[in-house]
């Protein structure tokens, strides 16, 4: 039995297709990331598989549970972290917990050894109103309280949008630990460097899921010729390597620019080109794709 | 100081009862540069860009924006600075063409000057065929662009941007620094906060903020070297924390 299994699902809000025919498995115990910018649709899906909302068509499963007839049985036995902060604000730290442990039938107590590395950060804090926590604690109140009732699934839409890259690190390291307590995870996120932390992915754009795959998977099936090239002035060398006859697409990443070109091109070809346009300290070797290089061949496929 | 400093501040300081938000900051920001401003959440990178922005008086210290000073100067710097943010910066329920004219309203600018603009910037930005629109009908990576063009109507020497590019695909992150570095080869001071490492490395400089101090300001270059660190990600991770 898949922890998730999502059919052809479709969902348009007016003349908007959010979700546009959207097949996806996730396995038990697997940390699932879905990877994509806002208005991918990756928030609408999980509202589906959280049973929050109806498909328009298509079926999902979700821990066996059909997302529609048995929405009961799901949502006893899953975790649900919203993109938005959906605690109480006027409730303490505390109260919060207590209250979704109350909801769920249990006690903090009885499920302390899930969130006790969270919320152990948080104690200081407990009796500080969640709205006045700032926001990275916010973000692990919301996670304690998606998994006082010791889900089998977690679902964490977004749960790092605006936060720290220390931060994001953090969370990271701790939804490694909660896989390994054997929860399946589906996670969102338009931060790119993050797919490389989930053991599958799915990158969605405009409703569609353009690949699923293992982020390693993923970069070894990128195709094109790629280079970094580096030079004195990042500006002037993406304007002039698009006049290059070669050049396919030239995108800064980071302290290099990723090129791609129509053919397999010889570095020396590069170099000579940006010499005779003045540049200077020319760097150009060949270069490994990362997920955003297979996410931007996809999107302009 | 140096005569070309768009942004000085000298110990800058910001205290809320007994916190110290902001802890006597020093450092300049010259004409065109692109200038990162890093720092984990609640590291005081909000309160300080507020200082800068004429938003909030400062306890103590003293700095200067676009020629202003940020004690006695703070409307004068409210109307010569551009400012983004990604939270909020367009009017979601006027159109296009309402919210160019609107800001530029704001700023002062004559209505022979605005209805130039407007025509400009919507070639430009390739909008003309959704100038009737509402702002909220566009795709996330069109307000933002739109937004750092109205930003930079009434031709502000520095422009603030605070996470500009949060949530955009990857192809329209690396548009909008296109535009980033089209502003500041125009000789625009850019004055940036973001989350994504990778961007760090686009600009000139760069500074660190931990618990209210800047722990590190130089080039992502020198600062790799000084923390013996493959990327800017890795520097950041080493200081972030104090």
């Amino acid at each position: 039995m898949q922890a998730i299994a999502v059919q052809n699902i479709h969902k348009s809000y007016g003349k908007v297709q959010a979700v546009d025919n959207v097949s996806l498995e996730v396995r038990p115990g697997e940390l699932f990331g879905l990877i994509g910018p806002d208005g991918a649709g990756k928030t609408t899906l999980f509202r589906i598989i959280a049973t929050l909302l109806l498909p328009d068509q298509g079926s999902a499963t979700v821990l066996g549970f059909d997302a529609v007839k048995d929405y009961a049985q799901i949502r006893r036995r899953i975790g649900y972290m919203p993109g938005r902060f959906s605690l109480y604000q006027d409730l303490t730290v505390q109260e919060n917990l207590e209250f979704f442990a109350a909801i769920f039938g249990t006690t903090i107590r009885e499920n302390y050894h899930l969130v006790k590395e969270i919320y152990s950060q948080l104690e200081p804090f407990k009796n500080r109103r969640a709205g006045a926590l700032s926001g990275g604690m916010k973000q692990k109140l919301a996670l304690s309280c998606a998994l006082i009732h010791q889900p089998e699934l977690l679902l964490l839409d977004e749960p790092t949008t605006g936060v720290d890259a220390v931060s994001r690190k953090e969370f990271w390291d701790m939804l490694s630990r909660l896989k390994a307590l054997g929860i399946s995870i589906l996670v969102s996120t338009a931060y790119m460097d993050e797919a490389d932390l989930c053991d599958r992915i799915a990158l969605m754009q405009h409703g569609k899921i353009l690949s699923v795959n293992t982020p390693r998977g993923l970069v070894e099936s990128y195709e094109k010729p790629l280079l970094a090239v580096r030079t004195a002035g990042m500006y002037r060398l993406i304007q002039d390597l698009r006049e290059f006859s070669l050049t396919d697409t030239a995108f800064p990443f980071g302290e290099y620019l990723h090129l791609t070109t129509r053919r397999r091109v010889g570095e020396e070809e590069v170099v000579d080109f940006l010499t005779r346009k003045g540049h200077e300290n020319i760097e150009v070797k060949r270069a490994e794709a990362t997920v955003e290089d297979c996410f931007m061949a996809l999107m302009q496929e | 100081m140096q005569a070309s400093a768009v942004i000085q501040s000298e110990n800058l300081t910001k205290k809320f009862g007994a916190f110290t938000a902001v802890d006597a900051i020093t450092f300049e920001v010259q004409a065109g540069e692109i200038f990162g401003f890093l720092g984990a959440n609640g590291a005081g990178k909000t309160t300080a860009m507020k200082m800068l922005t004429g938003l909030l008086s400062p306890t103590s210290g003293q700095g200067r924006v676009a020629g202003f000073d940020v004690f006695r100067e703070a409307e004068k710097i409210k109307r010569n600075i551009g400012y983004m943010s990604q939270r909020f910066s367009l009017y979601e329920d006027l159109t296009v063409r309402e919210n160019i004219r609107f800001f530029g309203g704001i700023y002062g600018l004559k209505r022979a000057e605005i209805k130039e603009k407007t025509e400009r910037l919507l070639k430009e930005l390739e909008l003309e065929s959704v100038e009737k629109q509402l702002v909220k009908s566009l795709p996330l990576g069109w307000k933002q662009r739109l937004a750092f063009s109205i930003a930079l109507l009434h031709e502000p020497r520095i422009v603030f941007l605070d996470e500009p590019t949060g949530g955009v695909d990857p192809i329209t992150r690396r548009q909008f620094w296109e535009m980033i570095y089209k502003a500041a080869s125009d000789g625009v001071t850019v004055f940036v906060t973001t989350h994504y490492m990778d961007e760090a490395e686009y600009c000139d400089r760069v500074s660190i903020m931990v618990d209210g101090k800047i722990q590190a300001l130089d080039t992502p270059g020198i600062l790799k070297k000084t923390y013996s660190a493959e990327s800017m990600d890795e520097v950041f991770l080493k200081l972030a924390r104090g």
